[in-house]
């Protein structure tokens, strides 16, 4: 019996989270993402899709500032052809959407969407599965997104999609090092690999990027707090960015260029298989901008102090904490995903070598020396200051080589002359 | 033909670092925002905007009076001051039309008519504005000044057999001309 309500809890949440706020927020961003890139462009942007009730016989129709235009655009997408083009590999073609759009919904899983609930006595987590290791099953389920894209490209059996491919596993490879490397500052800091931990601990003592306030009052950050906001910062670009790399977005939208590829990986598809594509592209970039959210700003939590406090609001038994935490996630993420959007209409996209440029060049040798100067400040109280001097020349004679590597690489050849 | 070599442009180290440019980026397009948000985009007032960004929103707003004189809508026959439609059925317009729009069924007009030398007239004039292209050639080589370019632009029907504008139809669109060369008025 208990097993069954347990199951029932689980199947529950995974409605709730994956199937109630992951996926409408993919219409909701797709209307965001009209609307902002709009008004970015001095436009309207679709205002008119609502409720006609003009057709019932009222005055006026209800337009609510264009909403149900998503719903309009699913409804055109599912009532289109699903053409299946005659030179595909058919299994694989038909495999690929669904492996796109999978393994975004199954990483809702590990996000915590807000401070545990407690009905009549019962405490619940508001997690699906609140395993330790978070961010790895993470990024070792988002990377499959890419064999999706991989073989879309491969299965269309014609040119554009397969350059689109293997663009996308090329961009994949080379951002997949930086992305992982640069959470290992954030790991080294919480100790920990369980995001509600994580978050509870940004709850208590500060968010990573905004250390204001320790055990639940409001401090100016100790020394060696304040000095770790270099490397979380660092980390948080470098992180934010592989990101964007990871799920397509601009400017790294190589595999679906649409000036030079025609559609990407997704040209052969129609109807409701590209629709997936476009709902898997759109889930993982608000599952990555939840994981940055949860890993460098506080997850749920509503900070300077505030959270234990909220969390004891109770109303008939049913502790609301818990729901305001919710809402305070979901308001960051849609404040994130807003500026994906804005990213996404400000920054032209990158040539492919520049790409390449930033992700091999760049990223990685940053995100490599930031892990040792997160390490040695996080080390630092523990060490004398011999030791320390020693570390940080080290790192920055490290640095100078890598920088002093970097440039030589660069170097152009001569143009030869016949 | 010489060969000019271009150089590119050397890039100090803040513009390397990009960031920099990246922020100045997002305040652009976030003044762009705002200013359409507020209605004050660039162009927003010679536009007759609707007062979000430079848009005019159509079915609300109307470009009507904005309108250029030398605007080329529907075509249309007029009548003159006397009430007599110009239209003499030559079949010009119908031979010069481009999509072949134009269907012409000329007729003699009876001896007792008041206006019995003219000899002809339409007895069916027929535009089909799904063919249309507005190019305006009939009325540049209609002898008789009888076809016109109008300033109606709203043509629409729910079937094709809608969208063919008859002989009466288009002298509604048409009306009455006033001004134009009397070559059949003896008066004057």
């Amino acid at each position: 019996m208990d097993l069954l309500i347990q199951l029932a809890i689980i199947i529950t949440k995974v409605v709730i989270f994956t199937f109630g706020i992951v996926l409408s927020l993919v219409p909701l961003s797709v209307y965001f993402e009209r609307r902002f890139s709009a008004i970015i462009q001095d436009r309207v942007g679709p205002n008119r899709v609502g409720i006609p009730l003009t057709l019932l016989g009222f005055k006026k129709d209800f337009h609510f500032f264009g909403l149900i235009q998503p719903v309009a655009d699913g409804l055109k997408l599912f009532l289109k052809e699903d053409f299946t083009p005659d030179h595909v590999r058919k299994a694989f073609y038909w495999l690929a959407p669904a492996l796109t759009v999978v393994p975004a919904l199954i990483t809702v899983c590990v996000i915590p969407f807000g401070s545990p609930i407690s009905i009549f006595g019962h405490t619940e987590k508001l997690v699906i599965a609140d395993i330790d290791i978070g961010p790895l099953f993470v990024f070792s389920v988002a990377s499959l997104t890419v064999y999706g894209i991989t073989l879309a490209g491969w299965a269309s059996n014609s040119k554009f999609p397969f350059i689109g491919g293997v663009r996308s596993t090329a961009q994949m490879i080379s951002y997949e090092i930086a992305l992982g490397l640069s959470i290992i500052p954030v790991l080294l800091y919480y100790g920990d690999l369980n995001l509600s931990k994580i978050v509870q601990y940004q709850a208590d003592n500060g968010w990573l990027l905004l250390p204001f306030w320790k055990n639940g009052s409001l401090s100016l950050p100790d020394l060696n707090t304040a000095l770790f906001w270099i490397p979380a910062f660092i980390a948080f670009l470098i992180f934010t960015i592989s990101i964007f790399a990871e799920t397509n977005r601009m400017p790294f939208d190589l595999p679906e260029c649409e000036t030079e590829l025609v559609g990407g990986y997704h040209t052969e598809y129609s109807s409701m298989k590209f629709a997936m594509f476009f709902m898997g592209e759109y889930a993982a970039m608000v599952i990555g901008s939840a994981l940055i959210i949860t890993l460098f700003l506080g997850g749920w939590s509503i900070g300077f102090g505030l959270d234990a406090y909220v969390q004891k609001w109770e109303i008939f038994g049913i502790g609301i904490g818990g729901f305001i935490h919710m809402g305070c996630f979901l308001t960051k993420l849609i404040a994130f995903i807003l500026f994906f959007i804005l990213v996404r209409w400000t920054v032209p996209r990158f040539r492919y070598d520049q790409l390449m440029k930033l992700g091999w060049v760049v990223f990685f040798e940053a995100a490599l020396i930031n892990v040792f100067l997160a390490a040695l400040i996080l080390a630092a109280p523990q060490l004398t200051g011999a030791i320390i001097a020693i570390g940080a020349v080290l790192l920055i004679v490290l640095t100078l080589s890598v920088i002093w590597v970097a440039k030589v690489s660069e170097e152009t050849p001569k143009i030869l002359r016949a | 033909m010489a060969v000019v070599k271009l150089q590119r442009p050397k890039l100090n180290f803040g513009e390397k670092i990009y960031f920099g440019a990246l922020i100045k980026g997002f305040f652009l397009t976030m003044s762009h925002a705002f200013r359409t948000l507020r209605g004050k985009s660039v162009g927003a007032k010679e536009l007759a905007s609707s007062g979000l960004g430079v848009t005019m929103q159509f079915p609300e707003q109307r470009w009507d009076e904005h309108l250029p004189e030398y605007y080329r809508g529907a075509p249309a026959l007029v009548t003159d001051e006397q009430g007599r439609e110009r239209c003499v059925s030559c079949q010009l317009c119908e031979f010069i039309c481009p999509p072949k729009a134009i269907k012409i069924i000329p007729a003699e007009i009876p001896s007792d008519d008041p206006w019995a030398k003219v000899e002809k007239r339409p007895l069916e004039f027929e535009i089909d504005m799904i063919r249309c292209i507005y190019c305006g050639m009939c009325e540049e080589v209609c002898p008789e000044q009888a076809i016109y370019l109008r300033k109606d632009y709203l043509i629409t029907g729910l079937k094709r057999a809608d969208m063919v504008h008859d002989k009466k139809k288009l002298y509604e669109i048409g009306g009455t001309r006033v001004g134009l060369v009397n070559k059949w008025n003896e008066l004057k």
